[in-house]
């Protein structure tokens, strides 16, 4: 059976057949069914219930302004802050901190009535494409708990992809929404940089961090996009401009658009089954209307080592507030510099440490024009490549991710990890809205190989500000599809 | 030579040597809150880390959202120190680890400052002097560490307050072209003047809202190679950046002397001692990997608005003085001790506006009334005088109503209890006796009773007719006009 979206849960909780506690309830009970993905760090049992008792007040006292997510249940990336919940980033540094406050994105859930019931695993730090960096161990993919799940949404994907949750939130700075997505068979959206607010998530990189919707379908992820979407005055770099809600133009379909395939998103290094899916997609969107045609972005090439210039420089000093002096791990030792030495070199993984030290070496005096100032100029050409084919197309489309999910330990060279999200990244260096919807299992042409059945994803780019469009575009391949209700068997997890 | 060079002094030094200074300052900002949160900058007072919320905790997830006023605040002092504002600037994060910089980064400006390339004015022994400012940049202050021991390394244990965290500092740096500790000093004591002219600081060394660091090098004198530059720092008073400068051109000079070399280091100057210590070397300098802070969108100042701050400048002090001097006619002196503090020159204004003449207010205002106001630790305003009671008296002695000494005795009994002058007069019989036919007939019962000293001053002996004079002011208990008591015993004594 399907488990249900957002709109069906909106439609039974209004007319009675269930409450807001009663659906957090029966989540729970689904998230500890699959306890053994190790998707789940904790539930937030008093949050919940405090919350589906406002959810089932709002319901029953103003009904025709409650909006549709609320009584819904809803599980969140632990990078997120809310006000006396652990959070932890996925990191021992971070054991026991518990925030004072509620992040942006959190609140306007909660303030539409959402019912948070857990947090979910991740990358540490968001930092990784397969969830294995995180200190509370890895996580399964409901497809097959054997391989990863994608990063560093990963526990997020999961939560959704085994129809526990029908919606969860996650971060992407490379991919991490869209990339675990992929490999998941869930939907996932990366709004344009600055469209949700950033206060309260626990930042990787903030010049490209961004939080976003994992869910069932599109028409779900614009939901909670136009719930936590707008201007934020506790976050600067969050854009002013009125956010165009998705709502009103998802269903108006992609007749007559021009859609354009970047040449080098297809090259080699696509594993055939996927290349084969992302093709079908590409004919099921011409059969709608669409015109596609080649482009070419060619600083596509450079996206990756710009992205690990930029990223490891930003949380190079995003992390050092990790000192143990304030919260979370201390390691204390007689002298200052060893009790920062030994609570930082316990408390982070080695993933964390290697992009700390690659972005302190590229920020070093002596290195900086070298490596930032020239990485910040080739992100500027990137950018305006992008904006240049926007010229010509409405929306770019292409694979999430080169691979199906892959073995747990099979990519142990950080550098085959890093190019998880050589298809993703150049989004976030450009600011970009992404999504990504599964378009169907991975079927290598002409032999079977050992992913084929797993999922496969569909990304569409848009440009910047463009969230509404590229959740049509999206949408409408959904409507002409079915991959996006297929369920993992889940087997001996459920 | 070699030894007896190691003993030279100062102005041997100086003889041999030019020193060359630039001075850093810090100043926080008299906005009502901190630089990205909205909590008090007024931090002084409150229990350890109470003034304190997430964002200047530097708790995870937070983000710095920009003050606005502390803005205006810096391009208020960037215009008054006659600084050119790019429209375009930025703040950038300056990395390194301390208990006392709850980010491990402070929020400050790099190679995108504010403002650049003003000046400053002084005067010092005489002559003027033209110090250019470098650049006027934002930044955020740390918070404070107490520990035992001189230094945290060696602390046993070391506690945190993070009150002041956050709170608006404004960086000022000066150009190299101090040549004395003097020059120093008289920097020092203009900028700081400005800043609480333009009311963006409150000037306070000893609490620390207004810093001060320097750096010096002497070189040769006749030669143009600069010298090593050593950076002090911890002065937390004028005098204590005239002393260290003077400690620290002996110590240079007596190196030098021997042929030893300048590290670049900076050292500390350490009050009890009278002396700087080295604190850190240059190959422990800290690499601060600066980098544009990605939680705030460039900083994009429209001349609009600059040219509202300019509009909105008050009075400079410079301007002030030459205003006294051409309102009021006074003397360049007394002009600029009456504007060295704002306060001063607005009580000033006031008391003229109110009827005193402006010399006698000058005179009152330098003299006693600064006395009374450093003995009592109460101002002039908030005396029980105050401005408007100064005023009365002032013109009470001008009409010739009560005389110099009595109004003098009458001030500081006002000034610290309070009450109208003229009515005090009235009540006490204070006002002084300037009735001739009165003074007439007491001046002849004084002659009357010192033969001797009429006898004196007949004789020839001039200071004898102090004597009577004396007698004169001791029968009107005071209050006699004593030009007029001269005048009529020269008078009487001549017949």
């Amino acid at each position: 059976m399907t488990p249900a979206s957002v709109t069906e849960l909106g439609v039974r909780l209004r007319r009675g057949e269930t409450t807001p506690a009663a659906l957090a309830a029966a989540a729970r009970r689904d998230l500890e069914a699959v306890a053994g993905l190790n998707a789940v760090l904790r539930f937030t049992d008093s949050l919940a219930e405090r919350q589906a008792e406002r959810a089932a007040r709002m319901l029953a006292q103003r009904p025709e302004e409650a909006g549709p997510l609320c009584g819904v249940p809803f599980a969140y990336k632990d990078v997120l802050c809310v006000e006396g919940v652990e959070t932890t980033a996925g990191s021992r540094i971070l054991q026991g901190f518990v925030p004072p406050y509620t992040g942006t994105a959190l609140q306007r859930l909660l303030d539409a009535g959402a019912v948070p019931v857990a947090v979910t695993n991740c990358d540490e730090f968001a930092m990784g494409s397969s969830n294995e960096n995180s200190a509370h161990g890895p996580v399964g993919n409901p497809w097959d708990p054997g391989r990863v799940p994608g990063g560093s949404s990963g526990g997020s994907a999961a939560v959704v992809a085994a129809g526990a949750v029908p919606f969860s939130l996650g971060t992407d700075t490379g991919g991490s929404i869209r990339q675990p997505a992929s490999l998941c068979g869930v939907t996932g959206f990366k709004p344009t940089y600055g469209r949700v607010s950033r206060y309260g998530l626990i930042a990787f990189a903030s010049s490209l961090d961004q939080i976003g919707p994992l869910s069932r379908s599109v028409e779900d992820a614009a939901l909670v996009y136009d719930a936590v979407a707008g201007h934020d005055p506790r976050d600067s770099t969050s854009s002013p401009a009125p956010v165009e809600p998705a709502g009103p133009t998802l269903r108006a379909g992609i007749a007559g658009m021009r859609l354009g395939i970047p040449r080098e998103y297809m090259a080699e290094g696509l594993e055939p089954g996927v290349r084969a899916a992302v093709e079908a997609a590409f004919g099921e969107l011409e059969r709608l209307g669409a015109s596609l045609a080649e482009i070419s972005l060619p600083s596509t090439e450079a996206a990756l080592s710009t992205y690990y210039i930029i990223a490891p420089a930003e949380c190079s000093a995003n992390l050092s507030r990790m000192d143990g002096v304030r919260f979370g791990l201390h390691v204390d030792r007689p002298s200052l510099t060893d009790t920062y030495l030994q609570t930082r070199g316990q408390g982070f993984g080695a993933e964390v440490k290697r992009r700390v030290m690659l972005g302190t070496h590229a920020l070093s005096s002596g290195y900086y024009d070298a490596y930032y100032r020239k990485a910040q100029k080739v992100r500027t050409l990137i950018a305006q490549e992008f904006d240049r084919a926007f010229e010509t197309v409405d929306a770019i489309v292409s694979p999430t991710s080169p691979s199906v999910a892959f073995p747990r330990g099979s990519r142990s060279d950080p550098l085959s990890m890093y190019l998880c999200d050589v298809l993703t990244l150049p989004v976030n260096l450009a600011g970009l809205p992404g999504i990504s919807v599964p378009c169907g299992p991975s079927v290598t042409p002409g032999g079977a190989a050992s992913g084929d059945g797993l999922p496969v994803g569909l990304q569409v780019i848009g440009p910047r500000g463009g969230d509404a469009m590229v959740l049509r575009v999206a949408h409408a391949y959904q409507a002409a599809t079915r991959w996006h209700e297929l369920s993992p068997p889940l087997p001996g997890t459920r | 030579m070699a030894t007896a060079s190691a003993v030279s002094t100062l102005p041997e030094i100086l003889g041999r040597y030019e020193p060359v200074i630039g001075l850093e300052v810090h100043a926080q900002l008299l906005t009502d809150s901190k630089m990205f949160c909205a909590c008090s900058a007024a931090y002084i007072g409150s229990p350890p880390n109470s003034n304190t919320c997430p964002v200047c905790l530097g708790l995870p997830g937070v983000l710095p959202v920009i003050n606005r006023r502390a803005v205006e605040y810096t391009v208020r002092t960037a215009l008054a120190l006659h600084c050119e504002i790019p429209e375009h600037s930025k703040f950038d994060r300056k990395n390194y680890f301390y208990p006392d910089l709850p980010k491990g980064y402070q929020i400050s400006q790099w190679d995108m400052p504010m403002s650049r390339d003003g000046h400053l004015d002084l005067v010092a022994g005489g002559a003027a002097v033209r110090c250019g400012i470098t650049r006027v940049h934002l930044e955020e202050d740390t918070g404070t560490l107490q520990h035992a021991g001189d230094i945290l390394q060696q602390a046993r244990s070391s506690v945190v307050d993070l009150n002041r965290a956050g709170v608006p500092l404004m960086e000022i740096v000066g150009e190299p072209d101090l040549r004395s500790p003097e020059q120093a000093r008289e920097y020092l004591v203009r900028l700081r003047q400005i800043l609480v002219y333009i009311g963006v600081n409150d000037g306070n060394l000893e609490q620390g809202s207004f810093r001060c660091d320097a750096n010096i090098s002497l070189r040769r004198r006749g030669g143009d190679a600069l010298g090593t530059k050593v950076e002090i720092k911890n002065m937390n008073s004028f005098r204590a950046v005239q002393r260290a400068l003077e400690f620290e051109i002996v110590r240079q000079g007596r190196l030098l002397d021997r042929g030893e070399t300048i590290e670049q280091e900076t050292r500390g100057w350490v009050e009890a001692k009278g002396a700087t210590i080295s604190q850190r070397s240059k190959e422990h300098a800290h690499d601060y990997r600066y980098f544009p802070e990605p939680d705030l969108p460039p900083l994009h100042l429209t001349s609009d608005l600059v040219e509202r701050v300019r509009a909105g400048l008050p009075e400079l002090p410079h301007q002030l003085q030459e205003r006294l001097q051409r309102e009021h006619g006074l003397s360049a002196y007394d002009a600029a001790v009456i504007t060295a503090e704002r306060e001063d020159a607005t009580t000033f204004e006031a008391l003229v506006a109110a009827g005193a003449p402006a010399k006698a207010a000058a005179n009152w205002l330098m003299g006693d009334v600064a006395r009374l106001a450093r003995e009592s630790g109460t101002s002039l305003g908030r005396s029980g005088l105050g401005v408007a009671g100064l005023a009365a008296l002032i013109r009470l002695v001008e009409a010739g109503t009560v005389n110099g000494p009595t109004a003098k005795a009458l001030l500081e009994e006002l000034y610290a209890s309070g009450g109208d002058p003229a009515a005090l007069v009235g009540e006490r019989g204070l006002a002084q006796v300037s009735d001739t036919a009165e003074l007439e007939r007491i001046v002849e019962t004084v002659i009357a009773e010192n033969p001797a000293a009429v006898a004196d001053f007949r004789g020839g002996k001039e200071q004898a007719l102090q004597r009577l004079v004396g007698g004169v002011m001791k029968a009107t208990r005071g209050r006699a006009d004593a030009r007029a008591v001269n005048r009529l015993l020269r008078d009487r004594l001549a017949r």
